[in-house]
C-alpha cells in the first residue's frame, strides 16, 4: 500500500517575541507515514505537539526544518516549501481538516456552508445541494436548520455542520483535531460512522481524540507524542521555567 | 483715419495688437473645432455679460467692405443691437443692415437667424459661460482633463437625469453638441430649435465669452450633432400655431402679451425673416402666393390667430 | 495542474513624499479570484500602496504590470488616456470614504450608469435596467434609484459605491477599509455581500484594512506592512496563525479576544 503523507526530520520552534524573545521549540526531529486507508491517532499530555503537528501537515503552521510530503493528484507536495497557491491547491482537492470548532461567519446559511467546498471543485448547484443534504441527514441536522445561519446554533450542532463541511469534498488525506469533543454519545457515533465509511473508502486519515472519543474505531497506530526535553529554550536573559 | 472711424480710435476700436491677438486665438479655434482657447480679453466700453466677447471677435474680424448685421434674440430693433450696430458703424465707418442676406457678419446674442446662411458669411455669437459641463463640475482643471481625454460622461449624466427627473430632456437652450466628433461644445444660449442649423453650415462660426476669456469656432461644413439616447433622441420645438403676422410655419416664434386679459400672439423671433415673407417681392412669383395664404388665414380663422392689422 | 496568469504583478513598488517614505520596495502578484488583504496600523503605507498599485498615484520607482482583457500593461507606462480607460472598464476603487467614491448631487441610477455612459452607452433603458438589477443586487430598494446619495446611510453610500464598481464588470478592485466607520451588524452585511460578490463574479480583490477579523474572513493572503515595508507575507491563516515577525505577533496579540 503506498502512503499519503509522509514526514521527515520535521521541526517546529516558537519564537515569542511578545514575551522577551523566548524560544519554545515543540518538535524535533519528527517522523510518521501515513498510508490509504489508514487511521493514526495521536496521544499525549497536552503541549506535547499533536495540534501543532496537524496543523503543519495542513500548511497552517510554518515549519522549522524538514518535509511533508503529501500525494496530490499524481505529484508529490512538500507542505514546508510549497508556496502559498499550491497550499491552497492542496488543501482544495487533496486535504481536509477538522477543527474542534466551526468559525462562524454571519449570515451565511447551514447548507451553503457544507456546499462551499463542493462549489469551490466546480460542482453544479444542484448536485452539490443533493449532496449536501444527504450528508446532514446522516449526522441528523434537522432539515429546520438548513437554511439558518449557524450563529445561532448549539456546539453540537455547529461542529456536526464544521465536520459535514470538511467531508463533504470527501478528500484523500483527512486531519481531525478533537473531531467529537462538543458532540453526545448519540451524534458521536453519527461521526464514527462516517470516520470509518471514510476510511473504508481510501482516505489517510490523522486523528487527535481522548480516550474513549472516537470509542470502538479500529485504529490502525497510536502515537504517542512527549513533550520535549528541554523544550522552553531561554535567549540571553535568565527565565525561570513558566 | 477719420472718415472710415471716429477721431482718435483705431478702425473699430480695438488697437491693431490687440486683434492681431484674437487673430492668432480664432485661427487656433478654427483649426480645432469646438475647442475652448483662451484669449485676452480687453476691457470694452460696456460691462461683461452685454456682449464683449462677440465685439472684440466683430472688432478683429471686421474690414472697411464688411456689411454688419446686429441681432439680439433675432431682433435688429433691441436696445442692445441698435448699440452694438451703432458702435461699429461710429468706430469703423462700416455698412450695417438689417438684411440677413445682405450681411457679410452678423452678430448674434441667442438665435441664428431663421435665413439660411452661405459661404462667406461669418457668425459670430455672443457666448456667457463657454464650457458645457461647468454647471457638473465647477473645476476647471477637470472640464479641462476632460476635454483633453474626450471624457463626456458627465454630460450624458446630466440628461439622464432629466429624463428621469422629467420624463424627457428637459434642456431647452444652449443644448450640448458634439463638433467633429471630438468635442463637446456650448452652442451659447441659442433655442436648442437652433441646433440643426449649425450642422454643415456654410457660413463660419465663432463664439467670443468675454468675461470668461476663451474663443471657440466651427469651421464651414463641420459636422455638429446634438447629444440624446438612442430612446431619447435629440428633439426640436414645436408649435401649435403659425406666426401671426406673416404665417410661417417653420420659424422660431415668441410669444407675446397683447392685451390686459392676457390674450396672446405668436410672431417670429426673427424680425427680418418675417418682414420678408409680409413685404411685396419685386421678382412676383412668389407674392401671389403668399397674399393667398394671409387671406386664407384670414378668412377661416384656422388654428393661428387673426394677423395683427399694422399700420403702414 | 496548470498555473493561471496571474492579473497583477508589482515589483519594487516605491513612493516618496519628500523624504517621508510613504512605501518601499514592494512586491506582490495577484492570481485571478483570489482576495489579497493589506494589513497594518496606521502610517503603515498601506493606503500609498493601494493608491500606486490602483493607477491613481505614481510612484517614484517600481512597476505595476497588469493583464488587461487586451494584453500586458505596464500602468505607469501607458498613455494617461489609457490608464484611465481601464479605470473605468477593468479596474475598479471603493473609496473609505464613499462620498469621495460617489456624485453625491446625482442620483443614485445616475452614479451606476455614470462609467457606462461614458464608455458608450447610449440606450437610457438598458441604463436604467442595469442601474436597477444592481441596487437589488447590493440590496438597496430599487424604488431608491432617483433618490440622491445625500439621503442614504453610511451602509447604503457603500453599498452604492460598490455597485457602481461593479456594474462595469472590472476584473479586480482595490478597496480602501471598506467597512470602516459603519455600524458592526452594517459591517457584518456588507463582508457577507463582498464575499458573495467575490465568489460569483470571480473577482480579483486588493483589500486594505487594519481589522484583522475583516482580513481573516475576506483574505486569502496577507501582506503586513510597518513603515512602508512589506514585512510578512502568506496565506491568511498561516499569518494570522503563526505569525513570525516580531510586529506581526505583535499586531495578532493585540486582537481583543472574544
Amino acid at each position: 500500500m503506498d502512503w499519503m503523507v509522509r514526514v521527515e526530520q520535521l521541526s517546529k520552534e516558537f519564537t515569542l517575541h511578545t514575551q522577551g524573545g523566548i524560544h519554545l521549540r515543540v518538535l524535533e526531529g519528527f517522523d510518521l507515514t501515513v498510508g490509504a486507508g489508514e487511521l493514526v491517532l495521536l496521544r499525549g499530555p497536552s503541549g506535547a505537539g499533536k495540534s501543532t503537528l496537524l496543523r503543519l501537515l495542513y500548511g497552517n503552521y510554518r515549519a522549522k526544518g524538514g518535509a511533508i510530503w503529501v500525494r496530490h493528484g499524481g505529484h508529490l507536495v512538500d507542505m514546508v516549501s510549497a508556496g502559498p497557491q499550491l497550499v491552497l491547491d492542496v488543501r482544495r482537492r487533496t486535504m481536509g481538516y477538522v477543527s474542534q470548532f466551526l468559525r462562524v461567519i454571519p449570515r451565511v446559511p447551514a447548507l451553503r456552508i457544507v456546499m462551499e467546498p463542493l462549489r469551490a471543485l466546480g460542482v453544479a448547484e444542484e448536485e452539490a445541494r443533493q449532496k449536501a443534504a444527504r450528508l446532514l441527514d446522516q449526522l441528523r441536522v434537522p432539515e429546520r436548520l438548513w437554511g439558518l445561519s449557524p450563529t445561532t446554533f448549539s456546539g453540537g450542532e455547529q461542529q456536526r455542520i464544521n465536520l459535514a463541511r470538511s467531508f463533504i469534498a470527501t478528500p484523500p488525506v483527512m486531519l481531525l483535531d478533537e473531531p467529537t469533543a462538543s458532540l453526545d454519545p448519540v451524534n458521536r457515533q453519527l461521526v464514527v460512522d462516517l470516520i470509518n465509511q471514510t476510511r473504508q473508502a481510501g482516505a489517510a486519515m490523522v486523528a487527535i481524540a481522548h480516550d474513549g472519543a472516537l470509542l470502538d474505531t479500529p485504529v490502525t497506530r497510536i502515537v504517542e507524542m512527549h513533550s520535549y526535553q528541554g523544550a522552553i529554550v531561554a535567549n540571553d536573559l535568565p527565565q525561570s521555567c513558566p | 483715419m477719420t472718415e472710415t472711424g471716429m477721431e482718435g480710435y483705431n478702425f473699430a476700436y480695438l488697437d491693431e495688437q490687440t486683434k492681431r491677438m484674437i487673430r492668432r486665438a480664432i485661427l487656433k479655434a478654427v483649426a480645432i473645432p469646438g475647442h475652448q482657447v483662451p484669449f485676452g480679453s480687453r476691457e470694452m466700453p460696456l460691462p461683461y455679460g452685454w456682449g464683449t466677447g462677440g465685439i472684440q471677435l466683430t472688432a478683429s474680424i471686421l474690414g472697411a467692405d464688411d456689411v454688419l448685421k446686429v441681432i439680439d434674440q433675432g431682433a435688429d430693433d433691441t436696445s442692445n443691437a441698435v448699440s452694438i450696430r451703432g458702435f461699429f458703424a461710429r468706430t469703423a465707418g462700416i455698412k450695417t443692415t438689417t438684411k440677413t442676406r445682405q450681411a457679410t457678419i452678423i452678430q448674434t446674442r441667442h438665435r441664428i437667424p431663421e435665413t439660411p446662411l452661405r459661404e462667406g458669411q461669418i457668425i459670430v455669437y455672443q457666448v456667457p459661460i463657454p464650457e458645457p459641463l461647468r454647471f457638473l463640475e465647477p473645476s476647471e482643471p477637470q472640464t479641462r482633463r476632460a476635454h483633453a481625454l474626450a471624457e463626456y460622461g458627465l454630460m450624458y449624466v446630466k440628461l439622464y437625469e432629466d429624463i428621469s427627473r422629467n420624463g424627457h430632456i428637459a434642456t431647452a437652450f444652449d443644448y450640448p453638441v458634439m463638433v467633429h466628433r471630438r468635442y463637446l461644445m456650448s452652442p451659447s444660449p441659442i433655442p436648442k430649435f437652433d441646433n440643426p442649423k449649425m450642422d454643415r453650415m456654410p457660413a463660419l462660426q465663432l463664439f467670443g465669452a468675454g468675461r470668461e476669456k476663451r474663443i471657440y469656432a466651427v469651421p464651414p461644413y463641420t459636422r455638429v450633432k446634438s447629444l440624446g439616447f438612442e430612446d431619447f433622441p435629440f428633439q426640436v420645438e414645436r408649435w401649435r400655431e403659425c406666426c401671426a403676422i406673416c404665417g410661417s410655419r417653420e420659424s422660431f416664434l415668441d410669444e407675446v402679451i397683447v392685451d390686459d386679459r392676457g390674450a396672446r400672439i405668436f410672431v417670429c423671433s426673427d424680425t427680418d425673416y418675417c418682414s420678408e415673407r409680409c413685404e411685396p417681392i419685386h421678382s412676383g412669383s412668389q407674392a401671389a402666393p403668399l397674399r393667398e395664404h394671409l387671406a386664407a388665414i384670414e378668412r377661416e380663422g384656422q388654428a393661428c390667430k387673426r394677423p395683427v392689422q399694422f399700420s403702414k | 495542474m496548470q498555473a493561471p496568469s496571474p492579473i497583477l504583478e508589482v515589483t519594487g513598488l516605491t513612493r516618496y513624499y519628500g523624504r517621508r517614505v510613504g512605501c518601499e520596495a514592494v512586491q506582490f502578484t495577484l492570481w485571478p479570484g483570489e482576495v489579497l488583504g493589506i494589513v497594518g496600523e496606521s502610517g503603515s503605507g498601506k493606503t500609498t500602496l493601494l493608491n500606486c498599485v490602483s493607477g491613481r498615484l505614481e510612484p517614484s520607482g517600481g512597476t505595476v504590470l497588469y493583464h488587461s482583457r487586451w494584453g500586458l500593461v505596464d500602468l505607469y507606462q501607458t498613455p494617461e488616456a489609457n490608464r484611465r480607460l481601464l479605470m473605468r472598464t477593468e479596474i475598479g476603487l471603493v473609496r473609505q470614504s464613499a462620498r469621495e467614491g460617489l456624485r453625491m448631487r446625482v442620483s443614485a441610477g445616475a452614479n451606476i450608469g455614470e462609467n457606462l455612459m461614458a464608455n458608450g452607452q447610449r440606450c437610457y433603458g438598458r441604463i436604467r435596467e442595469q442601474a436597477l438589477s444592481w441596487l437589488e443586487r447590493v440590496e438597496i430598494d430599487p424604488e431608491r434609484i432617483d433618490d440622491l446619495p445625500t439621503s442614504f446611510s453610511g451602509g447604503m453610500l457603500q453599498r452604492l459605491q460598490i455597485a457602481r464598481n461593479l456594474v462595469t464588470q472590472p476584473r479586480i478592485v482595490f478597496m480602501d477599509e471598506p467597512t470602516s466607520g459603519l455600524d458592526v451588524s452594517v459591517q457584518a452585511k456588507l463582508l457577507d455581500l463582498l464575499r458573495c460578490l467575490v465568489s460569483e463574479l470571480d473577482l480579483s480583490v486588493v483589500l486594505v484594512t487594519h481589522d484583522l477579523a475583516v482580513a481573516r474572513l475576506l483574505a486569502n493572503r496577507l501582506l503586513v506592512m510597518r513603515r512602508g515595508q512589506v514585512i510578512e507575507s502568506g496565506l491568511t491563516d498561516q499569518v494570522l496563525d503563526d505569525p513570525q515577525h516580531p510586529y506581526t505577533q505583535l499586531l495578532v496579540s493585540s486582537i481583543l479576544q472574544n
